[in-house]
């Protein structure tokens, strides 16, 4: 009982959004658009929360990279049941350059510092797409990752995990400390109530720069342009089973 | 000497990005031992836009009709082969040492994969230990260095510059062809890594079906909530099957409990881009678009004139599927 879980929350888009392409092409449109934690992000968080009301781990700590406005996010996890929060502050031009190998780089380091068994994080962003971060830390520590988790069990000094892939479900027994990342089916998140919200402006947010961690957030890759995805024409209602059919026939299509 | 000075040369001016002529790539190849996974083909034809200098690994614990399968594709030069019961269950623990070994022996410029479960789940490793920042599901290669993705649930296309001396990325199959499987004749070379110990695979339980693979099928048929039930399914395997079409789902199906979690079309779950897809009764939400809206031809069945799939779909039929499907079905018999 004395294992400490850190989750790992991201502040992105709203998942519900339709995104807008900035006019001069250098990213998407996010000043005064919705934004909300990641929906992987969640199910990591409750997932952490119900492992320690298990009482199965000692301490969840949520933390997040990002501007001031990452304090909210922490503490959305804090009203779902994190004890404290760590805020590792990046803005400006760093933040822009912010990707998956300096937030490992930066979990890792924390992870160390806070003497923590197991990570929890969700397994991609909504906005990036990239799928990387757990991965990239399991690595930095040389710890075994358990990916796009559906079910987590702890089993003393290992966990096991059923992981979702191509054709099914697999299962992997992984030595802690251990990274996790975490798939829409590992749990359905809980609301955070009125009370719990209130309850998590008393919990501590700490905040850190990357510099102190000893972290370098130089990044090698450049975003050279963002476009709009090209349009698909406009389609034609058809009104009947058999017009659909001779339709598809005549496109070569059956 | 002089040649020294050449080699020096030329590798600067590869390095600028002017030649591709420096440029080697590892494939790492994705199997069951039995069979190699199709979207690894996929996967040599993105790499031989970099050069034609390709190699291949495959590790496992009896790959050895992999290795020939593997050694006849068009335009891999070189196996490398890892044979060792670690490599149970491909876990990336194990398999991560044995591509750094790989590296530090042939200094690879790429290093990439298919975007599937098992690429996604090894190659950021890979890249963490390399000390890069890898490039995940790659829809173009522009130049060696120069690639181009989607984000945002494929509502924008980010074209990167990767600066890193190794650029790791794993490739979405649906946009590059697969690489004929004969006309090669790859060398073979034994490689191999000392066991890690900290990962057990322990089982796999994989979704039992005769039809084709969902993400290389020519034809999906998809259903969502509008099926009500996993029994009412079945309208759309038995109109798969006149198809010879792959069954796939949108999340609400398969959160439902309709559908298995691997049939999943989306932005989290699979991308497909068959010549026909065919929705039923799902209303198109962006996370499902994501999955499916490079298909060729879309057609939507949807009783909701007003449902989003409408705006995506070649060919729109306003109608309630537990009509229009047998029909369907009937149709297609004759």
């Amino acid at each position: 009982m004395s294992a400490r879980v850190l989750v790992g929350v991201k502040r992105v888009i709203d998942y519900a959004v339709k995104i807008r392409v900035k006019p001069d092409n250098t990213g998407v449109v996010t000043d005064g658009v919705k934004h909300s934690m990641n929906p992987f992000c969640e199910i990591a968080v409750e997932e952490a929360v119900k492992l320690k009301e298990k009482k199965l781990i000692k301490e969840v700590v949520a933390v997040s990279c990002g501007p001031q406005q990452a304090q909210e996010t922490i503490r959305t996890a804090l009203a779902m049941g994190a004890d404290r929060g760590i805020h590792v502050e990046v803005s400006g031009k760093d933040y822009d350059n912010l990707g998956p190998l300096q937030v490992s780089k930066i979990l890792a380091a924390l992870a160390k510092k806070e003497e923590t068994s197991l990570i929890i994080l969700g397994k991609q962003a909504i906005d990036d797409d990239c799928n990387q971060t757990g991965q990239m830390t399991a690595a930095l520590l040389d710890w075994p990752q358990g990916t796009f988790a559906s079910e987590v069990v702890l089993e003393g000094d290992k966990v096991k995990v059923i992981r979702e892939i191509d054709g099914g479900l697999e299962t992997v027994r992984l030595k802690m400390p251990a990274v996790i990342t975490a798939d829409l089916r590992l749990n359905t998140p809980r609301y955070a109530t009125l009370p719990n919200i209130m309850k998590a402006k008393k919990k501590k947010i700490d905040v850190v720069k990357p510099g102190e961690l000893g972290v370098d957030l130089t990044s090698h890759l450049e975003v050279l342009r963002v476009d709009e995805p090209p349009q698909r024409q406009a389609g034609m209602k058809v009104e009947t089973v058999e017009e659909l059919i001779s339709r598809l026939k005549e496109a070569g299509r059956m | 000497m002089i040649y020294g000075m050449i080699y020096i040369i030329m590798g600067v001016i590869s390095r600028a990005g002017t030649s591709v002529q420096f440029q080697s790539t590892l494939v790492v190849a994705e199997h069951t031992n039995d069979k190699l996974t199709p979207l690894t083909l996929n996967a040599i034809s993105a790499a031989r836009k970099l050069g034609d200098d390709v190699s291949c690994l495959v590790a496992g614990t009896g790959c050895a009709k992999v290795v020939e399968e593997v050694s006849k594709v068009l335009g891999v030069k070189k196996v490398l082969v890892a044979q060792h019961d670690a490599y149970r269950g491909l876990l990336p623990e194990e398999l991560t040492p044995l591509i750094l070994a790989s590296q530090k022996q042939f200094q690879f410029t790429h290093i990439c994969a298919g975007a599937s479960a098992f690429g996604k789940n090894l190659l950021p490793r890979v890249a963490a230990k390399l000390d890069v920042a890898p490039l995940s599901d790659i829809i173009e290669i522009k130049s060696p260095d120069t690639f181009v993705r989607t984000i945002y649930a494929g509502n924008a296309l980010s074209t990167v510059k990767c600066n890193d001396p190794v650029k790791v990325f794993t490739v979405r199959a649906t946009s590059f062809e697969a690489a004929p499987v004969e006309g090669g004749s790859a060398t073979k070379e034994e490689v191999t890594s000392s066991p890690v110990g900290v990962s057990e695979w322990i089982e796999q339980n994989l979704t039992k079906s005769d039809r084709p693979e969902l993400t290389s099928a020519k034809v999906v048929v998809s259903g969502g909530r509008g099926l009500k039930s996993g029994d009412n399914f079945k309208l759309l395997y038995d109109l798969a099957d006149k198809l010879n079409a792959a069954v796939g789902a949108s999340r609400a199906a398969v959160d439902a409990g309709f559908v298995p979690n691997d049939l999943q079309v989306g932005q989290t779950g699979k991308i497909v881009a068959p010549e026909l897809y065919i929705a039923v009764g799902i209303s198109g939400a962006i996370q499902h678009l994501a999955g499916m809206k490079d298909s060729k031809t879309i057609v939507a069945i949807n009783k909701d004139p007003e449902a989003p799939i409408f705006q995506v779909a070649d060919y729109g039929l306003v109608a309630d599927l537990f009509k229009a499907i047998p029909e369907m079905t009937e149709a297609l018999k004759k």
